[in-house]
């Protein structure tokens, strides 16, 4: 994907968020770290733009929540959570780049559950790949990118990188 | 002794004016106005001014005893500071340190200021020493800190030796904190026992239990190095053997804190003076041999021992007049120092120059506290000691103006005599 | 991801390591935050609070920060009358070691106790205060109560204020702070200042007033009752008058100085109840950065690594 494909995707996850859910009131963008975050405020600005309402955002880090805390060490590369808002009765999208094995969206769920119980938790992702360990779905999807597993998809937002692209690498012997 | 307040103007004319701060000697006048300093050496003799005639009398400063005990609060029968104040006066002294072994003992700051304000309605300047542990009982320090903001200008337990040596060492410690002396009687007190005198020939004779030099010069060298390890300033007080000089000697090479005071009694007498059994010679350190006597002079003479301090230990007639064994320790000293080391120091032995004796009565012993030393200065309030220094004088009980009369020199010989003492606003005649 | 295996204590501690508790350390400042506070992160792991000294405030820290993580905590109070030196030590330490425990929070009076415990058993061993020898996670939490105020350590000055002798708290700040690049000066009665110090690399100052002048931030450390009947301190009005943190000496300087304090405190004594509780000071702070790094430490000792698991 390019910027515009990217910018597109987002225009439309944004549409089909608002169109699922009736009123935009109940809404709570959740990013999850990092490029997870900066497309959480990218969606957010543009539900603006369409709908004129401001949605809250928070973001989440999903280190300390990792199922595979047996087997690695990780360090924390950020802050760490900040959801400042109440949870209740709000419908939580969670937001990130990639969806794969959806380990990382589980351990969200579990940081989620630390701040609150909201009514409902929908997902939107910029790419789909495919691949799940766990039974977890996308509510929301950019851009379906079916891959082998000796395949990787690098997203990188100008937000945080150089601009706006996602791509495909196979990874060779 | 006469006791007069000073007049409003006062000319001391035709003196030789010894100034030992600023080592200068010249002939000349002192003016006062209002009790201070108006002019030293050629004066514009202002009218109505009431005149001294000082010829051939030495002007100099007024000397600064830093051990004395006046015996208040507890023993007021012994001695008071205003007694005191007269036997200092009559000694030529305008400034003493009391010692805080009175009953209670100077340890806290309430007792300290105790002495200060007293101190206010006397005719010389006095300052309260603080006890370095609590009832001189050698475990627990006192509040010093809180002690010398109330005035105390040295720490010491005088009388009872600080036995532990770990308590010393934080006493020492301690007292870098306000960066004050502290002085300990450094005597072992295992190691002098009973004994009453100097352990040596004379004892032996005598069949005196003995307290040998060794006693003293133990403790001394502990709390030399103690004192160099903690940086902090000890003052050795009664030096009087000659192995504690050596070991002075030796220390003051790499340590310049630490200072020594040595008594008329230990410079003028020998142990061979004890076989008349005289009370009034038993001293804590006692006096020793002939040979520790000659170190001492030779140790004043070049600079190991910074001061002379009587130790003016005044008891009375009931404490004194009984066996050897059961006297109190210690005699008066005020009256009779000058006249005793004069005679030791300037004319007969040691043939130190009367400028450096004066030294060792003023300004050292100011330096070591931290008092002003430089007494002619204009404006500054008058300490003035006028003195003759060649007058022989037979010492008796006229002389004495101490509340106790515990003193050896009746009948000595003694040269050089105090005439007139300026002090706080009062001249005192003897 | 630490290079020591044990955390016995901050000398020689690599500062990159230091450096890396207290970043993760604030991650964990952020799950103390939330409504539930807890994560998975060394759910299976045991550890043992192996505590020979009386401490309540260290030990629930250190219980708080394990069951906050997850992990099964199990605690060993003695007084140490009870126990033999020496032999029953090592006793007690293979007795645990042959329960399969990942990790041992040990608190004892004697200094190198820790030390002597890694040699008789295999799991981590973290020093929660070895006598008057070291205190490494209060220095941490310390470390990290300053970043938090100044948003960096290198460059500080910082007074370390009272009986610096008898102090793991001080010794272990020393340590920890040179290593970071800070600036120390030990102010407290000379008397109860280690003599030698100086060799640490920091300065000593015995006028409280002139290191209030100088400091960035002031710890101040409890001064003991039981020293008063030792001969080591005179009385309490008069550690107060020349040491105390009273509001009267800190308003006669005016100057913005944090204050901190390892607890537990004696008000009136070395800080008046005010100071205590006034802005300037972070001794809450402290406590709860307490729980964030050691948990912080118990995550990077002890996290993962997989717990044993019964043949099934």
């Amino acid at each position: 994907m390019d910027a515009m494909a990217v910018e597109r995707s987002v225009t439309r996850l944004s549409h089909e968020i608002l169109e699922k859910n009736g009123s935009p009131e109940k809404i709570v963008l959740i990013g999850i770290h990092k490029r997870g975050v900066p497309l959480a405020a990218r969606i957010q600005a543009k539900i603006h733009e369409i709908s004129g309402a401001e949605l809250q955002q928070g973001s989440l880090d999903i280190t300390f929540h990792r199922d595979d805390y047996r087997e690695r060490l990780v360090i924390p590369q950020v802050k760490g959570s900040d959801v400042p808002f109440s949870l209740d009765e709000k419908v939580a999208v969670l937001v990130d780049d990639v969806l794969y094995t959806g380990r990382t969206i589980r351990a969200a769920l579990d940081v989620l559950n630390s701040f609150g119980r909201a009514s409902k938790v929908q997902l939107a992702v910029l790419v789909d790949r495919g691949h799940r360990e766990l039974p977890v779905r996308a509510d929301f999807v950019g851009k379906n990118i079916p891959t082998h597993e000796d395949e990787h998809v690098h997203v990188e937002l100008r937000e945080t990188d150089e601009d706006d692209r996602v791509f495909l690498i196979r990874i060779q012997d | 002794m006469k006791i007069e307040k000073l007049a409003k103007d006062l000319l001391l004319i035709n003196g030789k004016i010894i100034d030992p701060h600023n080592r200068k000697t010249f002939d000349g006048d002192v003016w006062l106005k209002n009790g201070k300093i108006a002019g030293v050496g050629d004066v514009n003799t202002p009218k109505g001014a009431e005149k001294i005639d000082c010829s051939g009398k030495v002007i100099t400063h007024g000397f600064c005893d830093l051990h004395v005990h006046f015996r208040e609060p507890g023993r007021e029968d012994k001695e008071t500071l205003k007694t005191g104040s007269r036997a200092a006066l009559a000694g030529g002294f305008t400034r003493v340190c009391v010692m805080p072994n009175t009953h209670p003992p100077l340890d806290t700051p309430e007792s300290i200021n105790f002495i200060r304000e007293k101190a206010q309605e006397c005719p010389i300047h006095i300052h309260p020493i603080g006890a370095v542990t609590k009832s001189q009982g050698g475990n627990d320090i006192t509040e010093m800190g809180l002690m010398h903001r109330e005035g105390a200008v040295a720490f010491s337990d005088d009388g009872i030796p600080i036995q532990d040596g770990a308590m010393m060492r934080i006493a020492l410690e301690y007292s870098t904190l306000m960066n004050v002396p502290v002085i300990n009687h450094a005597e072992d007190e295992c190691l002098r026992a009973e004994g009453v005198m100097n352990e040596g020939i004379v004892s032996n004779h005598l069949g005196l239990p003995g307290n040998p030099d060794f006693a003293e010069s133990t403790m001394v060298h502990r709390d030399l190095e103690l004192a160099k390890f903690t940086g902090a300033r000890l003052h050795v007080p009664h030096v009087s053997s000659a192995k504690s000089v050596q070991h002075i000697r030796g220390m003051k090479k790499i340590n310049e804190k630490v200072t020594a005071e040595v008594t008329p009694h230990h410079l003028y007498f020998n142990d061979e003076a004890l076989r008349s059994f005289d009370t009034n010679l038993k001293v804590a350190p006692p006096i020793r041999t002939e040979q520790d006597r000659k170190a001492l002079l030779e140790a004043v003479k070049d600079g190991t021992i910074d001061c002379i301090a009587t130790d003016h230990a005044p008891h009375t007639i009931e404490d004194k007049e009984t066996t050897f064994d059961l006297a109190s320790f210690g005699m008066i000293g005020l009256e009779s120092c000058f006249g005793a080391v004069c005679k030791v120091l300037v004319v007969n032995e040691m043939a130190i120059a009367l400028e450096e004796l004066i030294r060792l009565l003023t300004v050292k012993p100011r330096n070591i506290m931290g008092f002003e030393a430089d007494l002619f200065q204009v404006g500054i309030p008058a300490e003035i000691a006028i003195l003759d220094p060649t007058k022989d004088w037979v010492f008796d009980s006229t002389h004495v103006q101490s509340r106790s009369v515990n003193s050896p020199y009746y009948g000595e010989t003694l040269t050089g005599r105090v005439e007139m003492t300026i002090s706080r606003g009062y001249i005192a005649s003897n | 991801m630490l290079q020591q295996k044990h955390l016995l204590g901050l000398e020689g501690y690599p500062s990159e390591d230091i450096q890396s508790i207290i970043d993760t350390a604030f991650n964990f400042r952020e799950v103390l935050d939330r409504p539930i506070k807890k994560v998975p992160s060394l759910q299976g792991v045991t550890i043992v609070n192996l505590f020979f000294e009386n401490s309540t405030r260290t030990r629930i820290s250190f219980e708080l920060a394990q069951k906050r993580l997850s992990a099964d905590t199990v605690n060993f109070s003695s007084s140490s009358s009870s126990l033999k030196k020496g032999e029953s030590f090592k006793d007690t330490a293979q007795n645990i070691e042959a329960m399969k425990i990942d990790a041992t929070v040990m608190r004892h009076p004697t200094p190198g106790a820790p030390q002597h415990l890694t040699e008789f058993i295999d799991a981590v061993v973290i020093n929660a205060g070895d006598g008057t020898h070291e205190h490494p996670t209060q220095a941490i939490l310390d470390m990290m109560s300053l970043h938090e105020k100044f948003g960096k350590l290198k460059g500080l000055k910082v007074g370390i204020l009272g009986d610096i002798s008898h102090s793991r708290v001080a010794l272990s700040n020393i340590y920890g702070l040179i290593t970071m690049g800070v600036e120390v000066t030990l102010c407290g009665p000379p008397n109860l200042i280690p003599p030698f110090i100086r060799n640490l690399g920091v300065n000593v100052n015995y006028n409280v007033d002139e290191v209030i002048e100088w400091a960035d931030a002031l710890n101040v450390l409890r001064i003991q009752r039981e020293r008063m009947g030792l001969g080591l301190v005179p009385s309490i009005r008069e550690y107060r008058a020349m040491f105390g943190i009273t509001k009267e000496r800190l308003d006669h300087h005016k100057k913005e100085i944090v204050i901190m304090h390892p607890g537990p405190m004696n008000r009136g004594v070395e800080i008046d109840g005010s100071v205590a509780d006034s802005d300037q000071a972070i001794i809450l702070d402290q406590v709860l950065n307490g729980v964030a790094s050691r948990m912080a430490i118990l995550y990077l000792l002890c996290g993962g690594k997989s717990s044993e698991k019964e043949e099934s």
